[in-house]
């Protein structure tokens, strides 16, 4: 019988009771006294020359206080990048400034250089038609390979190339990779693209700065995913505050899928402004500047090729990938094409010879860095992409392909040949769950129904691992991270037993608020509705490295165990001395601690009482209070995997395809709120699906982003989804994290890509159209194209 | 965008290549231009007001005529800045030929936009390059053929903005 409390249970969001009554607190609705208005001035050119900028004119106006340009900022840093590759040759990746407002250069559409401060927002806007700048155009650097041919215009004029890194994993392993393609039965190759995104979270990014000169401490209020990274980060190295003089609030944040991650000049803007004029300064995001200033996802050009033995078995995988990194390193990019890339390139296989040759390049585009899923769906693709066009080429089942080629439950843990240890999983159990789920052995009479209304029946598989939980502090640090990855969790127990949980997680859509105090509730037996979580303020909250990476139950969930765990034992001492027992005859159960094997018992709340009010309390042994903390620091990544049938029809005519089904098999390993994972997979689902069917930033020669809107970005709709079938019943828990938790929030973006692809090329080629590929997303146009040629 | 078309003008060339490099008449078949003022040789200074799509701006921007082969051939180049609005540049190599019917007028347009029209326009954008240089070359025409061209045209010309624009400017120049 399903739980109605605690871990396991469905229970209701109870964020949602403020999200769905309009009375979320997000940073827009945050108004201060004496508030000022931000509007940036971005460049309409890709790649420029700054001759000048005459400010005179608008600052004569009306309400107009300052307006700010580069030369404001030549004290502060530049915005940091927070992982350093290093390169085949081992050398430091190229590692360009990336000002707070542009310096001499304009690199991207969007690209900041001035910022108007005044009054109100409308004097703000007028004012920057005022601002004269006076910009030579320069080529724009927009093909990747191009943008690394000799002579090529570069991006940054003192870097030595447009190449940021070139990236081998494993190097060691490149010859024995090559010997194994030269003896290879098969060799399946394939070149794709995996199409740039933008994230599009529906609250687009805001940053208010308040500076109080009193006791010299700034408030930085922002849209952000990981408000003590961005405390780390703007204060250690863009203005140079120290962490007790700054306090970053991440309020009610609606979405961020990965672009509230990083730290944005306009952060560092607002901060620094606030304190220059003695008054907050505020700035909201348009739309408009969304699409060209938050950092875009994917855009990867790829060639793998895959080697088979006689048996059909995998005996080496080699790629060759282009990373954009766009015009500057965003906080986390350069780990994305990598760590977070090539070590998920053996999948779910076993796969012995793996080689990753990455080229991370500039371009004058917005900089790319994590969307939801992060270098795992782009290897995910590859794979899944190649696998299924070897099996064609064979002549064999794909799921049967697939399924020979499996890492066996009994070989966990397994050690791949690109550096990850997947600690367990059961991916025969997930494939055989979306098999049955999705009903693949009666595809047959469905297709010939879609026949019969002339329409040309598809069915794609596609398995995923990914690592998550990121990650082990000192291996991160090995690979490049300039952070540790652990998680903070304080919990305080109050006099009368209820409970403030202070989490380094954030939570800006996920459900925290929720599952977290179902943990807790079921770690001590107490109604959830005793237990708040509260998250999202440096000043509250000891530490935090954030949210994302399907981390936050995981790590930060981890670590507010770790920490209950010592509520716990102390509470049970209290429990011993209240009940003259001994310590170890404890034991807690449903909010009652009692003495085994009698009837003594004393109440969660007397307890808690006695910690506060110390009259009969061990006070020779332990302090008073009820308050500890915890650091977790995970001993491995978490490996979710799963699998994903799609069925879609094509319109022979039209080329329109239409996804039909859509069954998704994962392994999470536990749950805490199953209805909170199935809400977190359909939302994955949906960007996956939009990657495949409609979603692509496209930027035109001259660097002007085409997409830019609603009206060009096809963002999924309700009605481009099917009903959409998610399971979770297999399960092997994690085996090093207290929860035996996975994560589950990217999975569905990572999976889904190749489940519709591969279902559309099955669609054609059942048809006796022979197309090995068509890139995302597979437009009507395309797809036409493709049965036409 | 590219675009390349020609267009019969009834008018000796001499009295065509004249109007090309006239200020006036460049200020009355620009559409949406406010004002222009320069001169052939120095380069013109300009105001236009333009929709495109969602996005309404007035561009400032400068006009120049380089390439000039005289009395045949000339490039016509516009850069408007429109503020929030991104710019837009163009340019138009324009050749004359005589013919049976007076002047064969041809030209090849390049257009280019940039910022929040080519963010939010981009789609837009060939369609009214292209409606740009049909109104400007129409007009020229207009302008350089007469009233009674005009008139003709009125006839089976659909009564659009363009169109009765021309009609109010026409009277004002041949006044």
């Amino acid at each position: 019988m399903p739980k109605d409390s605690g871990i396991g249970a469905s229970s209701k969001r109870r964020e949602d009771v403020r999200f769905l009554t309009g009375n979320g607190n997000y940073t827009d609705d945050i108004n201060i006294n004496g508030q000022t208005y931000a509007h940036f001035i971005r460049s309409d050119v890709a790649h420029g020359t700054i001759n000048s900028i005459n400010t005179a004119a608008a600052e004569a106006m009306d309400g107009v206080i300052k307006v700010f340009t580069a030369a404001d900022f030549a004290a502060a840093g530049g915005i940091p990048c927070g992982w350093q590759i290093t390169d085949r040759d081992g050398n430091a990746m190229q590692e360009p400034k990336h000002p707070i407002l542009a310096e001499g250069k304009v690199r991207h559409v969007g690209d900041p250089i001035a910022v108007v401060v005044a009054e109100t927002l409308e004097a703000a806007r007028d004012a920057a038609e005022a601002v004269e700048i006076d910009i030579d155009e320069l080529p724009a650097v927009i093909d990747m390979k191009a943008a690394l041919d000799d002579g090529a215009t570069k991006v940054h004029d003192d870097l030595t190339s447009n190449l940021c890194f070139d990236w081998g994993f494993v190097e060691e392993n490149r010859e024995a990779v090559d010997a194994a393609f030269a003896e290879a039965a098969h060799v399946t190759s394939l070149d794709l693209v995996n199409n740039r995104l933008v994230a599009n979270p529906m609250e687009p990014r805001v940053a208010i700065g308040d500076y109080n000169r009193s006791d010299d401490e700034y408030t930085l209020y922002t849209t952000s995913q990981n408000p003590h990274v961005i405390r780390l980060l703007m204060g250690a190295f863009v203005l140079s505050i120290p962490e007790h003089k700054l306090r970053v609030v991440a309020p009610d944040v609606g979405g961020g899928f990965g672009s509230k991650i990083y730290h944005y000049a306009e952060e560092a803007f607002c901060t620094f402004a606030a304190k220059v004029l003695n008054r907050p300064v505020k700035w909201t995001s348009t739309r408009a500047e969304a699409f060209v200033s938050d950092a875009h996802g994917r855009d990867h050009v790829t060639k793998i090729e895959l080697a088979l033995d006689a048996d059909n078995k995998f005996t080496a995988i080699r790629t060759e990938t282009y990373a954009n990194m766009g015009a500057y390193l965003s906080t986390f990019a350069p780990a994305i094409p990598t760590w977070l890339h090539g070590t998920l390139m053996a999948g779910n296989y076993t796969t012995p010879l793996i080689y990753v040759n990455v080229k991370a390049v500039f371009t004058n585009t917005v900089p790319v860095d994590a969307y939801r899923g992060a270098g795992r769906p782009e290897a995910t693709f590859q794979l899944e992409r190649v696998i299924d066009k070897a099996a064609r080429e064979l002549g064999v089942d794909p799921a049967e392909l697939r399924r020979q080629n499996f890492i066996k439950p009994d070989q966990f843990p397994y050690a791949t040949p690109v550096a990850v240890e997947y600690d367990t999983g059961d991916y025969d159990a997930t494939l055989d769950k979306v098999l049955e789920l999705g009903d693949y052995n009666g595809f047959a009479a469905r297709a010939a129904e879609s026949a019969a209304n002339g329409k040309l029946r598809g069915i794609g598989l596609a398995n995923y691992i990914e690592a998550c939980g990121i990650a082990p502090s000192n291996l991160v640090g090995q690979l490049g991270a300039r952070a540790g990855l652990y998680e903070s969790a304080k919990v305080r127990v109050n006099a009368t037993g209820s409970i403030s949980v202070f989490t380094g997680s954030h939570s800006h859509g996920q459900g925290h608020e929720t599952t977290f105090a179902q943990v807790v509730a079921d770690m001590i037996g107490l109604p959830e509705d005793q237990i708040d979580i509260v998250h999202g303020d440096t000043s509250k909250v000891p530490m935090g490295m954030g949210t994302y990476g399907s981390r936050s139950l995981a790590v930060g969930g981890s670590a507010m165990v770790r920490a209950t765990e010592k509520i716990i034992n102390k509470a049970k001492k209290i429990a011993a001395h209240l009940m003259e027992a001994a310590e170890d005859d404890i034991e807690l159960k449903d909010g009652q601690f009692s003495v085994a094997g009698t009837d003594k018992s004393v109440a969660w709340g007397d307890v808690t009482l006695a910690a506060y009010v110390p009259h009969n309390y061990p006070l020779e042994d332990i302090e008073p209070g009820l308050e500890e903390t915890a650091f977790y620091d995970p001993a491995n990544f978490t490996y979710p995997s799963g699998s994903y049938l799609c069925e879609v029809e094509v319109d022979p005519d039209t080329g329109t395809v239409d996804v039909v089904a859509f069954t998704a098999a994962d392994d999470f390993g536990n749950v805490i709120n199953p209805m909170i994972v199935e809400g977190q997979v359909q939302g994955g689902l949906a960007q996956g699906i939009g990657q495949a069917l409609r979603e692509s930033a496209v930027y035109d020669d001259n660097g002007q982003l085409l997409s830019g809107s609603f009206m060009d970005y096809a963002m999924p709709r309700a009605d481009d989804l099917p009903n959409l079938v998610v399971d979770h019943s297999s399960c092997t828990p994690c085996t090093h994290n207290p929860l035996g938790v996975k994560g589950c929030g990217e999975a569905g973006a990572i999976g889904s890509p190749p489940a519709v692809v591969n279902a559309v090329l099955d669609a054609l080629n059942r048809a006796g159209h022979k197309v090995d590929h068509i890139d995302m997303p597979v437009s009507p146009a395309r797809v036409w194209a493709a049965m036409n040629s | 965008m590219e675009l390349i078309e020609s267009r019969e003008i009834a008018a000796p060339r001499d009295q065509v290549w004249a109007a090309l490099l006239d200020a006036e008449v460049l200020k009355t078949c620009v559409p949406g231009c406010e004002t222009m003022e320069g001169s052939a040789s120095e380069g013109f200074t300009a105001e236009v007001v333009q929709k495109v799509g969602p996005v309404k701006a007035r561009f400032k921007g400068a006009v120049t005529i380089s390439d000039v082969v005289e009395g045949q051939s000339c490039t016509l180049s516009g850069e408007g800045k429109g503020g929030a609005a991104g710019f837009a540049k163009g340019e138009a190599r324009v050749t004359l030929a005589d013919s049976e019917t007076g002047t064969l007028l041809s030209y090849e347009v390049n257009a280019k936009v940039g910022g929040k029209l080519a963010q939010l326009g981009s789609r837009l954008i060939d369609g009214f390059a292209r409606k740009m240089a049909d109104q400007f070359f129409e007009r020229f025409q207009a302008t350089v053929e007469g009233p009674a061209a005009d008139e003709d045209q009125q006839d089976d010309a659909a009564p659009d903005e363009g169109g009765e624009k021309k009609g109010w400017l026409k009277r004002v120049i041949s006044s």
